[in-house]
C-alpha cells in the first residue's frame, strides 16, 4: 500500500502569472479613485473633523472635559490606549513571527496588516499624550532630557516610562520593517509610471531600487534579522503595557498573569481587526485570488486559539483571587462580575470567550459574512475587557464614601471618534496609494504554490 | 572598450531557468556583471558565489551599543547623578532597568542594520538607479554581462546566454 501526503491548498488561486500580480496590485494604485473610495474617505474625514473639534476642546479646556472623577482617574483614555495598542500587534506578529515559522500564507496579508499596525499604534499614542493635558510639554516629562530641576531625571522604575520606550521602539521598528518591504514594490510602480509626477514620487519612495541580486540577498538577511528582533519586541510591548497595571497595588490589577494574558488578548484583537479590514479590501479590490478562504480560515484559527487563552486567563484570575485569601482582591473580582458594571463584564465574556468558539465549526470559520461579524464582535469584546479591568478595579476604592461610577462625556466619545477618523483615513490613503499586497513576496512563492504548479 | 558602459542582457522567464542559466553562463567562462530580479530568488547567493552577508554582525554590534548606552544612561541618571529612594528600591534597581535596556538594544540594532543596508546597497530617496530593463520589477529576470570585462566577442557571449536558457538576448548601452 502506498500513502500519498495531503497536498497543501494553493495560496494563490485563479491561475495568476507573475505579470498578473503586478497588474492586479499596481493597477489599483494607478486607476482613478473609485466612487466607493471617495465616499469612504468622505465619511472618515467627517469623523476626523468632528473628533478633531473635541480634541481641540480638550486641549483648550484641559482634561476636565473628560468624565473622569476623583475615584476613577483612568477610564476611556487608557482603555482606548490599550485597545489600540492591542490591535497594533497583529501586523508585526504576522510579518515577524510567521516569517520565522516560515508560514508562507502571511505573504498576502502582511503589507496591509503592518500598515494597520502602524496606524493603530499612532492612535494608541494619542491617548497618553492627550492625557498629559499639555502635550507640548510632554517631551520634558517623558524623555530623559537634561533639565534645570536639579537634574530631576525621569523615573526609570516606572512602567509608564517603560511604555514610552516600548511604544516608540515598536512604532519605529515596525515602520522600518514595513518600509523595507515596500521599496521593491514602489520600484514596480515607478517602472510602470506613465506620468512624470508619479515617476518622481514613486522614484523617491523606491530609494533607487534596481532589483540587483546582491541587494536582494542583503534584503533577505535584513528581513530575517529584523524578524528576529521584532519577535521579542512584539511580545515585550504588550507585556510592558500590562505592567502599567500589574506592578501597581490596586486589587484587580496586581496580578502576575497579566503579561501573557495581555499579549494573547492583543494578538486576538489584532487579528480580528486585520480580518475586518481585509474582508472589505479584498472585496473592493477583487483580491479573492490572493487572500483566499484559506487565509481567512487560518486567521480564524489563530483567533480561536488566542481567544481561548484569554478565556482561560479570565477564569484563572477568578480562581487565584479566591485562592489568595486576600479580601480586597476577592471583592474586586466579585464586584467586577456582579457589581454595577456586570453588563460590561457580561459583554466581555460573551464577545471574547463565547463568540470565537463558534469558529470550531468549519462552516462558520470559512464563511466571509460570519467571519466579518465575529471579527467586529471580538473587538467590541476586547474594548470591554480593558474597560472592565480599568474602571471596575478603580470605581470602588478603599473608602466607601468615595465610591463612584464613571459616565463618559462628549469629549470622551469625541476623542475616541477622532482616533477612528484618523485610523480609517490613514488606512484608506494607504489602500489607494500604496500596493496593498507585497507583490515581490507573493511572486516569489507563485511557482511553488499556485494552482498551475499544483496540477 | 570602456567598462561599465556596454552590456549584453539575457532575459529569463522564471527563477529556475535563471538559476540554471547562471550556472551555465559561469561554466561557459563568461563573467556576470549582475543579475536583476523582480523578487528574491532562493539559491542565487550560492549560484553567484556571494559570501554570507555580514549585516547580522552589524546588527549585533549596533545592538550591543544600544545595551551599553541604555545601561550607562539609566545608571548615570538614577544611581550616579541624582540617587533617590523610589518605592524602597535600591539606588541601582537593575531589574527595573531591563525593559528600557531591551527596547534600546532592539531600536539601535534595527536602525543601525537598516542604515548599513541602505548605505552599502546605495539606497537613498534621491538615488537614480540604472535600469537595464523595465520588466525587471515586473516579471523578468535579467542577467547583465559587461562586454569590456569579458575576453570573448559579443557574438560568443550572446551564444552562451542563448544556450543557457535566456528567452531574449539584448544589448544595453549607457552613455
Amino acid at each position: 500500500m502506498h500513502a500519498e501526503s495531503v497536498v497543501r491548498q494553493p495560496l494563490v488561486t485563479g491561475g495568476k502569472t507573475v505579470h498578473d500580480i503586478t497588474n492586479d496590485i499596481c493597477g489599483r494604485v494607478e486607476e482613478k479613485p473609485a466612487k466607493s473610495w471617495l465616499l469612504a474617505m468622505a465619511i472618515s474625514l467627517t469623523v476626523l473633523v468632528i473628533g478633531g473639534y473635541y480634541v481641540g476642546q480638550l486641549l483648550w479646556h484641559g482634561i476636565g472635559e473628560w468624565g473622569l472623577n476623583k475615584t476613577v482617574g483612568w477610564a476611556w483614555d487608557i482603555t482606548n490606549f490599550v485597545w489600540w495598542v492591542g490591535i497594533g500587534h497583529a501586523g508585526t506578529l504576522i510579518s515577524a513571527i510567521l516569517l520565522l515559522f516560515r508560514q508562507r500564507w502571511r505573504m498576502a496579508i502582511n503589507r496591509a496588516a503592518e500598515a494597520m499596525t502602524i496606524f493603530a499604534v499612532i492612535c494608541a499614542a494619542m491617548f497618553p499624550i492627550l492625557h498629559m493635558g499639555r502635550p507640548w510639554l510632554g517631551a520634558i516629562w517623558a524623555l530623559p532630557l537634561p533639565n534645570t530641576y536639579g537634574s530631576l531625571w525621569v523615573n526609570f522604575n516606572s512602567p509608564l516610562l517603560w511604555d514610552v520606550f516600548a511604544i516608540s521602539t515598536y512604532f519605529s521598528v515596525s515602520l522600518v520593517f514595513w518600509y523595507i518591504g515596500l521599496i521593491p514594490d514602489f520600484a514596480s510602480i515607478r517602472d510602470r509610471a506613465t506620468t512624470k509626477i508619479r515617476k518622481a514620487i514613486y522614484g523617491a519612495l523606491s530609494f533607487g531600487w534596481d532589483g540587483a541580486s546582491k541587494t536582494w540577498s542583503r534584503y533577505e538577511t535584513v528581513s530575517l534579522v529584523l524578524a528576529g528582533l521584532a519577535t521579542p519586541l512584539v511580545l515585550s510591548v504588550h507585556t510592558i503595557v500590562s505592567m502599567d497595571f500589574a506592578t501597581s497595588v490596586i486589587p484587580g490589577w496586581h496580578t502576575t498573569i497579566f503579561p501573557p494574558y495581555f499579549v494573547a488578548g492583543a494578538i486576538f484583537s489584532g487579528f480580528a481587526m486585520v480580518l475586518t479590514l481585509l474582508i472589505v479590501t479584498r472585496k473592493v479590490y477583487k483580491l479573492e485570488d490572493y487572500i483566499t478562504i484559506q487565509h481567512i480560515e487560518l486567521m480564524n484559527i489563530i483567533i480561536t486559539v488566542t481567544g481561548s487563552i484569554v478565556g482561560v486567563a479570565y477564569i484563572t484570575e477568578f480562581f487565584i483571587a479566591s485562592y489568595s485569601g486576600v479580601e480586597a482582591e476577592q471583592y474586586a473580582f466579585i464586584n467586577r462580575a456582579f457589581g454595577p458594571y456586570w453588563w460590561a463584564y457580561a459583554s466581555m465574556m460573551t464577545c471574547n470567550v463565547i463568540s470565537p468558539q463558534l469558529f470550531w465549526f468549519k462552516k462558520i470559520r470559512t464563511n466571509i459574512a460570519s467571519t466579518f461579524v465575529i471579527s467586529i464582535i471580538v473587538n467590541i469584546g476586547m474594548w470591554f475587557e480593558r474597560f472592565v479591568i480599568i474602571v471596575t478595579s478603580l470605581h470602588r476604592d478603599y473608602i466607601p464614601s468615595s465610591w463612584a461610577m464613571f459616565y463618559p462625556k462628549a469629549a470622551d466619545i469625541g476623542v475616541y471618534l477622532f482616533s477612528f477618523g484618523f485610523f480609517f483615513t490613514a488606512f484608506f490613503l494607504f489602500a489607494k496609494f500604496f500596493p496593498v499586497i507585497n507583490m515581490a513576496e507573493v511572486k516569489s512563492i507563485l511557482k511553488t504554490t499556485s494552482e498551475k504548479t499544483d496540477k | 572598450m570602456e567598462s561599465d558602459k556596454n552590456f549584453v542582457l539575457g532575459v529569463y522567464d522564471d527563477e529556475d531557468l535563471l538559476l540554471n542559466g547562471i550556472k551555465d553562463v559561469r561554466d561557459g567562462g563568461v563573467k556576470i556583471h549582475e543579475v536583476y530580479s523582480p523578487f528574491p530568488v532562493h539559491g542565487i547567493e550560492a549560484a553567484m558565489g556571494y559570501k554570507t552577508s555580514r549585516l547580522s554582525v552589524a546588527a549585533f554590534l549596533f545592538g550591543l551599543t544600544g545595551t551599553c548606552l541604555a545601561l550607562t544612561m539609566q545608571i548615570g541618571m538614577m544611581t550616579v547623578d541624582w540617587p533617590m529612594i523610589i518605592g524602597g528600591k535600591d539606588f541601582l534597581p537593575f531589574p527595573a532597568f531591563i525593559p528600557v535596556t531591551f527596547e534600546l538594544t532592539v531600536l539601535l540594532a534595527a536602525f543601525g542594520m537598516v542604515g548599513t543596508f541602505f548605505t552599502v546597497s546605495n539606497l537613498k530617496p534621491w538615488g537614480k538607479p540604472r535600469i537595464f530593463d523595465l520588466r525587471i520589477t515586473d516579471d523578468k529576470h535579467v542577467m547583465a554581462v559587461d562586454l569590456a570585462k569579458n575576453g570573448q566577442s559579443e557574438e560568443e557571449i550572446k551564444k552562451v546566454l542563448k544556450a543557457s536558457g535566456a528567452s531574449e538576448v539584448n544589448n544595453k548601452n549607457f552613455v
